[in-house]
């Protein structure tokens, strides 16, 4: 259940940065849709916005104040950021571990 | 400005935080501060946070709270700040770690979450708190006047980092003014630094709000990363 919420505040936020950066809304998100890399449609600064987005988002739809650009998530061999079902779970996992 | 565009102050328990928030709430800003302790402050459009500037999780919290109470932050002052004079053979590394704690770190940490905020309404304006210390490079001060090129580089950097968002990032640099900071600065020193400028008298506080007032007004949205000290340095 919370994976669902947490996957519609990533969806929100990147419907919100393609809006805010010209780009086209209505292409889907999908659990393989790029977020980072040659292959995705953000660059570093839309990329910045986007984690920002989802962050605000978390915190006030979801009541979950999180740092996702922690220390762990920067040396993690894969990072987590690749793609929309990478950045989900890792935002489940890290939501786990913190209390409210 | 608008009536209700909200300014976050940090240190504004006393000095130029203290008053920053007076005079900012006299000209109709919703103004948010915090400090170590408590505030004497007594304003209906003021509201006062306890915190550590450096302590990260409280900074969180504490931008998170005022996001969900305003729904955004139009300005940041960052004005919390230690100093503590030495020379630096004889200054003990506890000294380096809770200068830059406070100066560097607090610092950091309020215009990392203050922009996240701004980001959202692409709109923003950043001015820290530097000092002619740094410029002047004063001996006995290194560490603090280290602090605060630390500082001078953030506020120039993020200024590039945060231009496409609306936000801008801004600096002054007062003279000595009279707050508890120089409180125990001996009196010769103060005038042999007086003496170094090119206007040859302490600060007043008016002089920093008068620097803030420019950087951030609307129409100051193309000044960014600039850096102003007082006195004619």
């Amino acid at each position: 259940m919370e994976r669902v919420k947490i996957r519609q505040v990533v969806e929100e936020a990147i419907q919100t940065v393609r809006t805010l950066r010209d780009r086209p809304v209505g292409e889907p998100v999908r659990d393989d849709t790029s977020l980072l890399g040659s292959q995705s449609e953000f660059d570093s600064l839309a990329f910045v916005q986007l984690i920002v987005e989802v962050e605000q988002r978390l915190a006030s739809n979801l009541g979950m104040v999180l740092s996702l650009t922690d220390e762990r998530a920067m040396s993690q061999r894969h990072s987590p950021f690749l793609t929309v079902r990478s950045l989900v779970e890792y935002i489940e996992r890290v939501s786990q571990e913190k209390p409210r | 400005m608008s009536a209700s565009d909200v300014m976050l102050i940090t240190g504004t328990s006393k000095g130029i935080g203290k008053f920053l928030a007076e005079y900012y709430l006299a000209r109709g800003y919703q103004v948010v501060g915090c400090s170590r302790g408590p505030s004497d402050l007594s304003h209906a459009a003021y509201r006062h946070f306890e915190l550590d500037v450096a302590d990260e999780a409280a900074v969180k919290r504490m931008i998170t709270n005022v996001q969900q109470t305003y729904q955004r932050i139009d300005i940041l002052v960052n004005n919390a700040g230690i100093a503590s004079m030495n020379y630096a053979v004889l200054t003990p590394l506890s000294t380096v770690e809770s200068i830059f704690k406070t100066n560097v770190y607090g610092t950091f940490l309020f215009m990392r979450e203050a922009a996240k905020v701004m980001m959202l309404h692409r709109y923003g304006r950043i001015v820290n708190l530097v000092s002619v210390a740094r410029p002047l490079k004063l001996e006995g001060e290194a560490i603090y006047a280290a602090s605060k090129s630390a500082v001078e580089t953030l506020t120039q950097i993020l200024a590039r980092e945060l231009a496409s968002f609306g936000i801008t990032c801004n600096a002054v640099g007062p003279t000595p003014v009279a707050t508890d900071l120089i409180g125990s600065v001996p009196k010769e020193k103060i005038d042999r630094l007086i003496d170094m400028q090119a206007v040859k008298r302490l600060g007043e506080f008016r002089d920093i709000a008068n620097v803030i007032d420019f950087f951030i007004k609307k129409e100051s949205d193309f000044v960014t990363g600039q850096v102003v000290y007082l006195g004619g340095i």
